[in-house]
């Protein structure tokens, strides 16, 4: 993996994860640059979401580790993994907003349980995460009153209240329009900017992943088979990531 | 072979579900021991769980006690006992049917609710949004819906216990012309404070069953709508064998066969 000289902040070192008899997961490492954002891609089903979760603690390899920060988090105890995962956030594919919550409630939620902000303060806090994601008009509706794309942005708004260090993006533009989509892109940009953090994007969608991604790993078999620069992966003469970038169906990925 | 295969499937998947079903328990009550309750999400647990089931445990124990007394006063009638009637609809709607009877119901309505409620926020990924959070389930929502039952089974039970004697007290008076007086009399006669205690005792075992079972179940939710419904399911009916078994077990400890 060509990351320059920038520094790791987590790592998936040589792991392997099998659900039942099916094995997801073979061998794998990974690299999350710092202060970068790093696109997965692959076919569906390959096993990308799982290594959002592999660096989210939520699975643990059954071979393998998984550092943050270096530190093993597959030897911690879910009390020390709850305080890792307050550093990092997941943005779930379907937003996963708790229903019974407004958005501004939902968006609270990880403030009131983990800080000491007063609730004007956390109020203050919400809004302004809405406000960057264009969503502060929202603060007293309910998910089931949103729409796909507004959802998914209250998910992000969600993720970064609490400013972590690392946001982890699970096909954030999956199922949406291309305006959505760029609106989407752009407001993930911003929100790095903003944070001045590094993010992990899973996605399919190709030209939101090239306007967005400084470094691109390609997920084949359970394995990262490629992982360099947005640019060097477009050039790579690697058949099956030129295979999945043309979307052609005549090569080596079998169909 | 095959059924030697199939008595280690059915015995693993017994204690596999015995002992998650205990790791559960052991978080919940770890939370609650520590104080770690969400007090406002308790409040209207107690409204959802325990206010809304009103209706539906009035209806239950009224006509209990109701047919209670129809089917005793018709033959305490018979034989000129019917100062005992008061006292048969008593002793039993007070130390097995009041607090039997309120558990099954609320395991029907709440226990489905929760089970329901759990396996949707799995198949929604909810809950693994909380844990991405850093929030346990556990604390954040069985604590809250077990509290909110340990304090509202009790007030239903002893509801239910009241509307029981006063159906069975007016079936009484209606049709055997038995008088108010000689049915309260009758009541006092044949059960006591500690009647009434014991009962309770069992309200609280059985709160602990309904809220447990059905938060399990749909915490280990799998498979979509479908799996949602497998879930509800089997919280109900296992929260209602749980009942009527340690019911039984409950009255020998507590009554031990007076």
């Amino acid at each position: 993996m060509n990351q320059d000289a920038r520094k790791v902040i987590a790592r998936i070192d040589n792991a392997t994860l099998a659900f039942g008899d099916k094995v997801v997961l073979k061998n794998l490492s990974f690299d999350v640059a710092e202060g970068a954002i790093t696109c997965v891609i692959g076919l569906s089903g390959a096993g990308k979401s799982t290594i959002l979760r592999l660096l989210d603690g939520l699975l643990l390899p059954s071979e393998g580790h998984v550092y943050v920060r270096g530190e093993d988090i597959c030897h911690m105890n879910e009390e020390q993994l709850n305080r890792v995962r307050q550093k990092i956030s997941l943005s779930f594919q379907f937003s996963a907003l708790l229903d019974s919550l407004t958005v501004g409630e939902n968006v609270a939620l990880p403030l009131r349980e983990h800080t000491k902000l007063s609730e004007a303060e956390i109020r203050k806090t919400v809004l302004d995460a809405l406000d960057s994601v264009g969503l502060a008009h929202t603060y007293d509706n309910l998910p089931n009153e949103l729409s796909g794309g507004m959802l998914k942005r209250a998910g992000f708004a969600r993720a970064i209240v609490t400013r972590p260090d690392l946001v982890l993006y699970d096909e954030p533009t999956t199922g949406l329009d291309p305006i959505v989509t760029n609106l989407i892109t752009d407001t993930i940009l911003k929100l790095r900017q903003k944070l001045h953090g590094t993010a992990v994007v899973i996605s399919h969608d190709l030209p939101s992943i090239f306007a967005m991604a400084d470094y691109i790993a390609m997920l084949f078999e359970g394995a990262i088979i490629a992982c360099d620069t947005a640019e060097s992966i477009r050039s790579s003469t690697n058949p099956i990531v030129q295979q999945f970038l043309q979307g052609s169906e005549v090569g080596p990925i079998p169909i | 072979m095959r059924l030697l295969d199939r008595v280690g499937q059915a015995t693993t998947n017994f204690f596999e579900y015995a002992g998650g079903l205990t790791i559960l328990s052991a978080e919940t009550v770890g939370f609650m021991a520590r104080l770690r309750i969400r007090v406002g999400e308790t409040i209207s647990q107690c409204a959802l769980l325990g206010v809304q089931s009103l209706v539906i445990v009035t209806l239950t124990s009224l006509f209990t006690g109701a047919v209670i007394s129809l089917e005793s006063a018709q033959s305490a009638v018979a034989y000129g006992f019917e100062n005992i009637v008061g006292g048969a609809v008593a002793y039993g709607s007070v130390r097995e049917l009041g607090p039997m009877l309120t558990a099954v119901v609320v395991a029907g309505r709440v226990g489905a609710a929760i089970a329901a409620e759990l396996g949707s926020m799995v198949v929604t990924e909810q809950i693994e949004a909380l844990r991405s959070m850093g929030l346990e389930p556990a604390r954040f929502l069985v604590v809250p819906r077990l509290v909110a039952l340990l304090f509202m089974l009790p007030l239903l039970t002893i509801f239910a216990d009241v509307v029981s004697i006063l159906g069975g007290m007016y079936i009484a008076q209606a049709y055997a012309h038995i008088s108010y007086d000689s049915f309260i009399s009758s009541v006092r006669q044949s059960i006591d404070m500690s009647d009434v205690i014991k009962g309770l005792l069992k309200s609280f075992v059985f709160a602990v069953i309904i809220v447990m079972v059905g938060a399990y179940q749909g915490l280990s939710t799998r498979g979509g709508a479908a799996g949602v419904g497998r879930s509800t399911t089997f919280a109900v009916v296992l929260a209602i064998i749980l009942i009527f078994v340690s019911n039984f077990f409950l009255s020998f400890l507590l009554f031990g066969g007076q």
